[in-house]
């Protein structure tokens, strides 16, 4: 029996705000000691009442713009009710049923648009850790912002879930509103998965939502496993069960979690502490405004500016730091460079950015260029042509030549520069350098 | 207006719940297992009684035609209030679980959670 | 007269002219709470801390500093949080709580000079119209022991008509300050909502809550109000409207003001002598040249109801986060109405009841807001009973959770509309219990409120009479 499988997304991402969603501690809770960024509202302390952080809804809103949604005219918190030590309040405030954008959608390579059902803002639990017998619970994380970021199930295979997540992971990134890093937890996913039968039009009546893949490794390897494992249930005729299921990374498989009798009921209402929200068309042009370029765009420009290969342009705008050290470095050349004999091509950049392993934190783009400039090209001169070029600097140059022979071997720098400036071309310095050595040394 | 010195409470009820031909039976161990509240036995029977009676007053809303009427979830209409991104200093670690009685380290320690 | 049974204002001139301590009256207002045990007002009194907080005030003042409550001695229902001060909404599950903050309204007090006396007694969670929902014992009616001084503020309102301070905070959700106001002959503000910071006290029904005070008398009340009221960043629902000097109008009387009786809150089955009380109060404001009508709030009788689904739906959920792990005991520890309230309110917020109950009381209080909205098109100010029978004998009504519900039925419509409402004293019944009257104005219309109780007070001069203790 051949099934079709179908998959839908739902991604959180936690926004890298300075401060909390609907409090003023600070948000920056990574490795920080437990319960120092708590305040009377995030600890859900008796009395304490929210106040909405601008910037993080602004943030939403770009994301959900970035991916091409509607943006509400209206809309409100509400309350999703339940208990886990991990929620100060015995609820959530999260957003219902007027978020804030909705009806978007991301194109994948193969062309296929997958639909983005909404995006809305909410509030991060606390942490809970597991020793023995206890549970440790640090609140710091309790009120940072999440955007949750929710599919249709327009997936049809892992490979496509992963472009998606990468694509997902790459915009947040350029838009600075995240670091979205899988492993860190600012970016978390659940994935639910079902199969149904290749010739019905009838959607499952069933699907599995997998929690706990915190790579993208894991990503495809879960979803694998879970279609093998429904696959499976389904050819002996029975159907699997509506559960949610973790995924165990030691022993490779989804394991069912504790089984709910019946479907949890969040009793949502509207949240009576916060007022509804009313964005007017130009605050929402203001806030596209802001939105710095996006990578298809970054990509696109990359290919009809430079004359990169999609390849190229590809690698250099996959991340927003390496399109901005190319675009820098391009602007060193432009800008900087007198000498049309030392230009550096785009593509020349491209290949040592692609290629070599640069660490744009330990390197400028000027220094980068100098860099590539000494590197030199392949030498237009032949080993006679050169030789006789050393003899006219050499014999210009006595003085220089009883300094190397006296000890100033850094004169021989200087004796290169004059190389070139006779020769009148880049050359390459090693060549020079070795070529002169054997001169002097005679 | 409800006649409330001239007749017993238990009649009024009654005579709404005949008129109104509802049964209003509160799921009450369904409701407390959902409020997290923890119910022992004979407290069932009482609690059931009690909000039953109470549930059948609050029928009496189904009276009112509210089909084109917005509801009022906000009574200042107040709109767009929100906070600049700005940082405040928090409590301090001490000052946070001061009033727990089971704590480890600066953390809360609860029982363990079963996943 | 023992300096304790002093107004605000009287106080403040006395300190001013050196007539008076602070340390004095607030050791007067400390004796007569020891004196009056027996009346229960009080869950944790501040006797050490005030003293030394009157001290300084004193010195304060003799240095000619002036804030505007400087020195004087006022108390705090138990749901408002004190830092490093016990605070247990009058329950179990936080007995032994002590909050890492102070309530807005509490800094702004204390900012004022004030010395704070005590936390007072209420039913817990503000769960209650009688003051006998308390896990630490019923409070008493000082006017007759054996009956409901009203709640759920039933401390704050005990400790104002007995003296033992200057002032109290309440909260009123559904009648809580004036319904307590009007059974111990004593003035009860509660502010337009959003008008006072809800930041630190601990929330019954987030939508319904307003934060309000008892005074002996209208001008301490403005006063009070005057340092309360104002927008707070830290609650997002405040006004952002700057608070006024509610003093300004005061005696500016009641001529050619337009009084609006609703008629559903009268033809109501009233306890006669409630009834006779306030129709005394028609003719005294009559004769001080106020035009009297009667308006019509056709949904009157759906109040009731649509207050008994709205509070719990958003109780249920404020008591969510009392689960022990951070402070305080687990939900083993709440007592039966908080538990009726969660489960009912649990229930009407359910998956297959939303729509049916919550979501119809949303649209209904929609409704009975519009009925305010229309009358004070025609009226300046509404008038009406406060409860419809007298104060009620202690555990007459305790076993009959509706029945005590329906003592709320001329309050609540103010809560589901957010109106202001004053209650002020109205006479006595024959058997001495107080009776009160409550004047309802528009969103924000505060000032005139004030106008028209100053003008009834100075004429009745109800409020200078005082309970036999």
């Amino acid at each position: 029996m051949k099934y079709r499988t179908i998959i839908g997304l739902e991604v959180h991402v936690e926004l890298k705000t300075k401060s909390k969603m609907f409090c003023s501690c600070s948000a920056d809770y990574f490795g920080k000691k437990p319960n120092t960024h708590t305040c009377p509202v995030c600890l859900g302390l008796p009395g304490a009442l929210p106040v909405p952080n601008k910037k993080a809804i602004d943030w939403c809103v770009m994301i959900g713009q970035a991916l091409n949604c509607e943006i509400a005219d209206v809309s409100k918190f509400d309350r999703k009710n339940y208990f886990y030590p991990d929620l100060p309040k015995g609820y959530q405030i999260s957003q219902y049923d007027q978020p804030f954008c909705k009806k978007g959608f991301i194109e994948l390579s193969n062309g296929k648009k997958i639909g983005i059902t909404r995006v809305h803002m909410e509030e991060d639990t606390a942490k809970l850790t597991h020793q023995g017998e206890s549970s440790l619970v640090d609140f710091n994380r309790s009120g940072v912002p999440l955007v949750e970021i929710v599919t249709e199930p327009d997936f049809g295979n892992a490979k496509e879930v992963v472009e998606y997540l990468k694509k997902l992971q790459q915009i947040v990134r350029y838009l600075g509103v995240s670091d979205a890093n899988m492993e860190r937890g600012d970016m978390r996913l659940e994935p639910n998965i079902s199969l149904q039968e290749e010739n019905t039009k009838e959607l499952p009546k069933y699907k599995v939502e997998v929690k706990n893949i915190n790579s993208f490794r894991f990503v495809e390897k879960a979803i694998e496993y879970e279609i093998k494992r429904q696959s499976e249930i389904l050819n002996s005729k029975e159907m699997p069960i509506q559960e949610t299921r973790g995924w165990n990374e030691i022993k490779n498989k989804t394991m069912s979690q504790r089984t709910k009798e019946e479907a949890q009921d969040y009793r949502y209402f509207p949240e009576p502490d916060i007022p509804p929200l009313h964005f007017n068309r130009s605050e929402i042009s203001n806030i596209k405004a802001q939105m710095p370029e996006l990578p298809n765009a970054k990509f696109e420009r990359f290919l009809k500016d430079y004359g990169l290969t999609e390849y190229d342009a590809e690698i250099l705008t996959r991340e927003v730091e390496t399109a901005k050290f190319f675009e820098e470095a391009i602007g060193i050349v432009k800008n900087q460079i007198k000498n049309p004999d030392l230009e550096v091509s785009p593509k020349t950049i491209a290949n040592w950015i692609i290629n070599k392993k640069i660490d744009f934190n330990r390197i400028s783009p000027y220094e980068f260029i100098k860099q590539i400039i000494l590197a030199g090209q392949v030498p237009l001169i032949t080993e006679i042509e050169l030789e006789k070029i050393i003899g006219i600097v050499l014999n210009r140059n006595q003085k220089a030549i009883e300094d190397y022979k006296n000890g100033k071997t850094n004169v021989i720098m200087f004796l290169i520069g004059r190389v070139m400036k006779e020769a009148k071309q880049k050359l390459d310095v090693k060549l020079i350098k070795e070529t002169l050595e054997n001169y002097l040394k005679k | 207006m409800t006649n409330w010195k001239t007749k017993p409470v238990y009649q009024l009820l009654s005579d709404l719940a005949l008129s109104y031909n509802i049964s209003m039976k509160i799921d009450v161990p369904r409701v407390a297992k959902l409020a997290n509240l923890p119910l022992r036995q004979e407290e069932k029977g009482k609690f059931e009684k009690q909000l039953s009676e109470i549930l059948a007053y609050v029928e009496k809303l189904k009276k009112v035609d509210t089909k084109n009427v917005e509801i009022t979830s906000q009574v200042t209409g107040l709109e767009n209030i929100k906070r600049e991104d700005k940082i405040i200093p928090s409590l301090s670690q001490e000052e946070a679980i001061s009033q727990t009685k089971s704590q480890h380290n600066g953390l809360f320690k609860v029982k363990a959670i079963l996943e | 007269m023992n300096l304790n049974q002093l107004t605000i204002k009287e106080a403040k001139e006395g300190l001013k002219n050196k007539k008076l301590s602070s340390f004095e009256l607030t050791k007067a207002c400390l004796k007569q709470i020891n004196k009056n045990k027996d009346l229960n007002a009080f869950i944790t009194v501040c006797e050490k801390e005030a003293l030394e907080q009157a001290k300084k005030a004193d010195e304060l003042i003799s240095k000619r500093q002036d804030l505007p409550l400087l020195g004087i001695p006022i108390a705090l229902k138990d749901l408002f949080s004190t830092k490093e001060i016990r605070t247990t909404a009058a329950s179990k599950v936080l007995e032994n709580f002590i909050p890492q903050y102070n309530a807005t309204v509490v800094e702004k007090i204390k900012n004022a000079g004030a010395i704070i006396v005590g936390k007072t007694n209420l039913d817990a969670w503000a769960h209650g119209s009688s003051g006998e929902n308390s896990d630490f014992g019923p409070t008493k009616n000082p006017w007759n022991k054996e009956c409901v001084p009203g709640g759920s503020s039933s401390g704050s309102a005990v400790s104002v008509a007995s003296d033992m301070c200057l002032a109290a905070t309440g909260t009123d959700t559904g009648g809580s300050i004036r319904l307590p106001a009007s059974f111990n002959n004593i003035v009860g503000l509660k502010p337009t909502y959003g008008r006072v910071s809800r930041y630190g006290i601990i929330a019954m029904a987030s939508s319904l809550d307003s934060i309000g005070h008892f005074t002996k008398n209208v001008e301490d009340s403005a006063l009070l109000l005057n340092i309360t009221a104002g927008k707070d960043p830290l609650d997002a629902t405040t006004l952002p409207n700057p608070a006024e000097d509610y003093t300004k109008n005061l005696n500016k009387g009641v001529k050619g003001l337009k009084i609006g009786i609703p008629r559903e809150f009268v033809t109501a089955d009233l306890d006669k002598e409630v009834k006779s009380a306030f129709e005394k109060s028609i003719e005294v404001l009559k004769s001080l040249g106020a035009q009297i009508s009667e308006i019509s709030l056709p949904y009157t009788e759906y109040g009731i109801a649509a207050y008994y689904i709205i509070q719990p739906s958003e109780v249920s959920s404020n008591l969510g986060r009392y689960d022990g792990i951070r402070y305080g005991n687990d939900r083993s520890s709440f007592g039966d109405e908080a538990k009726r309230r969660i489960m009912l309110g649990t229930f009407t917020l359910s998956s297959g009841y939303y729509d049916a109950y919550y979501k119809k009381a949303m649209a209904v209080r929609t409704l009975i807001k519009k009925d305010f909205d229309n009358a004070f098109q025609k009226v300046d100010a509404l008038i009406s009973p406060v409860c419809p029978t007298l104060p009620w004998k202690l555990g007459e009504k305790i076993n009959d959770p509706l029945k005590m519900y329906l003592s709320d039925a001329l309050t609540v419509t103010v809560n589901i509309a957010g109106i202001p409402s004053l209650s002020v004293p109205a006479g006595f019944s024959k058997n001495k219990l107080p009776i009160g009257i409550q004047i309802m104005g528009k969103q924000l219309s505060e000032s005139l409120l004030f106008q028209i109780g100053n003008a009834f007070e100075k004429q009745t001069n109800f409020y200078k009479q005082k309970p036999n203790l």
